[in-house]
């Protein structure tokens, strides 16, 4: 099996790549590229993404024929693929850090600042906060209910139909930290950066 | 919700560790890496390693001791300490550091702070203070507490927050190494200035004194080094101990 970590310069990646090395040892092969071809022979992708919103959709379409190779892997073919942080953000339709920026749209929502109610709640959403599971993702298999996960962020992702929400923590509101739609994946928070559980979340989600 | 963190800073000294835990079953009492992993399997929410090497010609072990450090720790690493341009930046995060903390280059150019929050993020750009109080204020100290800037700590870490720092990482140049406790007053006061979590560092003797960081200090989080040297205190026991006290930890 082939996991490709999708490398489009959205910044710093290289913990993402170590986690996923760590837990393929030498049973999968972990590739790290933007090449079209290796993309769409690849059996899962991953998508990092780290800075804005804009940064990374402006990254992502810089690298000619990118978007439309992930569109066809995931929406089309339907193989499984794990958005992470600013890459579960960019499923959205629209994005509003920065400037108001058009997301891969995906999964239907916005990706908007969260509320820190005049300042009572600090941003970015640094540290370790609890996840409360409200439905059975393949991705949190063995992982319990409340289990702590690292998040780094300060804007949120609202999808439209909330049955694609499998995870939130409570962080101002009940923010949404995690989402399955059918072969699409996504976690706000660091699995690569959550310790023993986030390898977890890894390793399950490379079994699928 | 979320939890207070607790961090164990290394000094790393031409890729060695300075001090640190002296425990019987290490390997290499000098590594950092085995120590980092010692840190990391005890619950520390963060890692962070400070880079005191002093000649430039031994700059370089520092990035090797992140690569091998980031292969075997899965939790957040933060390496300060030298860090003066972008180039450095990129570097350091490129050999798997998920932070950099910029001290000396932040005051003599808070463009660095602007330009690499903008390349990088600032969910990776720490803006360490050291402050030191002179009379009813404190002030920012350089080059490792050496130089007075004169800058006002509060105005300061203001405008660090306005040029994109994601978090600050503030030591009292008063209490660093005299184990009495952090300066609680310097603490809630920046954290009250600004919005973004800040981080306590500088003269934790005892477990009290991690209690007094969060609950007086208002930081998000604690940082400790010599507490947890020599065994001392373990992170773990840290952790038991600030839940004991009503305080929200990753347990």
């Amino acid at each position: 099996m082939k996991v490709t970590i999708v490398d489009y310069n959205s910044g710093n990646i290289s913990s993402v790549i170590n986690s996923f090395k760590e837990v393929a040892k030498d049973k999968v092969n972990i590739e790290v590229t933007a090449d079209l071809s290796k993309i769409k022979s690849s059996d899962k992708i991953v998508l990092p993404g780290q800075g804005s919103f804009k940064s990374c959709v402006d990254a992502l379409n810089k690298i000619n024929g990118l978007t439309e190779a992930l569109h066809e892997f995931a929406i089309n073919n339907k193989k499984p693929l794990l958005g992470i942080c600013v890459g579960l953000q960019m499923f959205a339709d629209i994005g509003y850090e920065e400037t108001e920026t058009k997301g891969l749209g995906w999964i239907s929502g916005k990706v908007s600042k969260i509320d820190n109610q005049n300042g009572k709640y600090k941003l970015p959403h640094i540290g370790w906060n609890q996840i409360n599971v409200v439905k059975q993702s393949k991705i949190f298999e063995n992982i319990e209910n409340n289990s702590h996960m690292y998040f780094v962020h300060s804007y949120e992702f609202i999808p439209e139909d909330k049955n694609v929400i499998s995870a939130t923590t409570d962080y101002s509101t009940n923010i949404v930290c995690s989402v399955e739609k059918e072969n699409i994946f996504g976690t706000q928070f660091h699995p690569e950066k959550s310790d023993k559980l986030g390898l977890k979340i890894i390793d399950n989600f490379i079994n699928i | 919700m979320l939890k207070n963190r607790i961090i164990p800073c290394l000094d790393v000294k031409n890729g060695r560790v300075v001090k640190g835990i002296n425990f019987v079953d290490l390997k290499d009492a000098g590594d950092p890496v085995e120590q980092a992993k010692i840190y990391s399997d005890g619950g520390a929410d963060e890692i962070c390693f400070l880079d005191i090497t002093a000649s430039n010609e031994n700059r370089d072990t520092i990035y090797d001791v992140v690569e091998r450090t980031s292969k075997k720790c899965f939790v957040p690493l933060t390496v300060g300490g030298g860090v003066r341009s972008i180039d450095d930046i990129n570097k350091l995060l490129n050999c798997g550091a998920d932070k950099v903390s910029i001290n000396t280059a932040a005051v003599e150019n808070p463009k660095v702070v602007l330009d690499s929050s903008k390349k990088f993020g600032s969910q990776c750009i720490v803006v360490a203070i050291d402050a030191k109080k002179n009379g009813d204020k404190w002030e920012i100290f350089t080059h490792g507490g050496r130089n007075n800037s004169g800058l006002d700590a509060l105005e300061y870490a203001k405008k660090m927050e306005d040029n994109g720092a994601g978090e600050l990482l503030v030591t009292s140049m008063d209490r660093d190494g005299t184990q009495i406790g952090y300066d609680v007053s310097l603490m809630s006061k920046i954290a009250s200035k600004v919005n973004i979590p800040l981080i306590a560092s500088g003269g934790v003797g005892n477990l009290d004194h991690l209690v007094d960081g969060i609950k007086l200090g208002n930081a998000s989080a604690v940082l400790a080094a010599s507490i947890f040297h020599y065994g001392k205190h373990s992170v773990k026991e840290a952790k038991e101990y600030l839940d004991s006290k009503g305080i929200p930890v990753r347990i």
